[in-house]
C-alpha cells in the first residue's frame, strides 16, 4: 500500500477533524490531498506529534484528535505509548505508517525493518484498542471503527517507502501554526 | 524528606491562580509536594511523562487547543528537552512555563548533580529564554504570574529556576 493512498482512502474521516501530522512524506501528502485549518503539520521535533496530540486531546475532550505518525518518529519517542496509554483519552486515534525507512532524510532502514514490532510495543505499552491494517480497506475500517469506538487506539499499517516528488509546501510554519489555534478556538467555541 | 511543603504550597497556589490545567511532570526529590498537590487536586490534569521531551509536545498541544499549562522539571530533565524546545517551541513560538529544580548548584553534595548545575544557567541563556530565579517565598506569586504574562505575550519559553533555599528545610 502507497500511503499516498491510505491517506486518500481516509481523508473524508480526517477532513472534519484535528489532526496533527508528523514531518516530510507524510504532512506533504496530506496537504497535497486538501489543506484545512484543523490540520497541523509538525516540521520538526521528531517524536512529538504524538505527545501534541495527547496535550489537545486531553485540552479539547469533546473533539476527536487524529495523529498521523511514522515508524521513524515513534521509535525517537517510545515513551509516548506508555503516556498516552497510562491517560487513554478516548477521543485520540494515532496512526502509524510504518515504512520501515527514515525515507524523507534518504530511506535508511529503521528497526522495524529488522523486526520490531510497533503493534505490539503499543499492545504492551497497555494502549487498549491496537489494530494492524496494511490495505487501504481494512485501513479505512479500522480507523472508522476507532472513531466510533471512543477508546483510545492505535492503528499500525504498513506502507511502502515510497514519498512524494517533492517536500515543498506553500503553507510557513507560523501560518499553519496560527491558523491551526484559531481553529481550535472555534471549535472549542461551538 | 525535608522539601519545603510550604514553598511548594505557594508556588502550587500560584500555578492555580495563573489558570494553569495541565501539569507534566517528572517526579524528582524537590518536586514531590507539588506533583502530589496536582494529583490530588481534581481540577487539574497531571500527565506524568516518561521523558520530558514529551511535556514540550504536551504544553504545545495545550496552548493550541487554548488551555494554560506549566512543566515541572529538574535541570537534567530540562537539558534531556532541548531540541523540542528548539523545534518545537521556539520554532512555532509557543510560550512554554517551565519550572525548573535548580539542581546542582550552591549547597549540592550529590556531586552527580554538578555538572548539569552548572550548565543550566548558559544554556538558557544560549537559547534566550527569560528566567527568573526563585529564592523567597515572598517572590512567588508575583513572579510566575509575570513569567506567565511574558510567556504568553512574547509566544515564547520562560523558565523560573526554583532554588535549594527555596525548596530545600536543612
Amino acid at each position: 500500500m502507497l500511503r499516498a493512498d491510505a491517506l486518500q482512502a481516509i481523508y473524508p474521516e480526517l477532513e472534519d477533524r484535528i489532526v496533527v501530522t508528523i514531518m516530510g512524506a507524510v504532512a506533504v501528502e496530506l496537504y497535497m490531498l486538501g489543506h484545512r485549518h484543523n490540520f497541523f503539520y509538525l516540521e520538526h521535533a521528531m517524536g512529538l506529534a504524538s505527545s501534541m496530540g495527547l496535550g489537545i486531546a486531553l485540552s479539547l475532550p469533546e473533539q476527536k484528535v487524529i495523529v498521523l505518525d511514522g515508524d521513524g518518529s515513534l521509535l525517537m519517542n517510545l515513551g509516548t505509548l506508555s503516556t498516552m496509554a497510562r491517560y487513554r483519552p478516548d477521543n485520540l486515534l494515532h496512526i502509524v505508517f510504518d515504512n520501515e525507512s527514515l525515507l524523507s532524510v534518504g530511506g535508511f532502514p529503521t528497526a522495524t525493518g529488522t523486526g520490531t514490532d510497533l503493534a505490539g510495543i503499543a499492545r504492551a505499552s497497555g494502549v487498549p484498542q491496537v489494530m494492524e491494517a496494511n490495505t487501504c480497506e481494512s485501513l479505512k475500517d479500522a480507523v472508522t471503527q476507532a472513531l466510533a469506538g471512543n477508546i483510545l487506539a492505535t492503528i499500525v499499517s504498513k506502507v511502502e517507502a515510497v514519498g512524494p516528488k517533492s517536500f515543498y509546501m506553500d503553507l510557513p510554519l507560523l501560518e499553519n501554526r496560527f491558523q491551526f489555534k484559531r481553529c481550535l478556538e472555534k471549535m472549542r467555541r461551538a | 524528606m525535608p522539601v519545603s511543603v510550604t514553598s511548594s504550597k505557594l508556588i502550587y497556589d500560584a500555578l492555580k491562580a495563573c489558570d494553569v490545567k495541565i501539569i507534566s511532570a517528572l517526579p524528582e526529590t524537590w518536586l514531590v509536594h507539588l506533583i502530589r498537590m496536582a494529583d490530588e487536586d481534581p481540577d487539574m490534569t497531571l500527565v506524568r511523562i516518561a521523558k520530558e521531551e514529551e511535556a514540550i509536545g504536551i504544553s504545545a498541544g495545550a496552548h493550541l487547543a487554548g488551555v494554560n499549562s506549566a512543566l515541572l522539571m529538574q535541570n537534567h530533565g530540562f537539558l534531556a528537552a532541548i531540541n523540542p524546545i528548539v523545534s518545537l517551541a521556539l520554532l512555532y513560538k509557543i510560550p512554554l512555563l517551565m519550572l525548573i529544580s535548580y539542581r546542582g548548584h550552591m549547597g549540592e553534595k550529590d556531586p552527580w548533580q554538578t555538572q548539569g548545575g552548572m550548565v543550566t544557567e548558559p544554556i538558557l541563556r544560549a537559547l534566550n529564554i527569560p528566567t527568573w530565579h526563585l529564592n523567597n517565598p515572598g517572590d512567588i506569586d508575583r513572579r510566575l504570574k509575570d513569567a506567565q504574562t511574558l510567556a504568553h505575550a512574547s509566544l515564547h519559553p520562560v523558565a523560573v529556576l526554583l532554588s535549594r533555599e527555596l525548596m530545600w528545610e536543612d
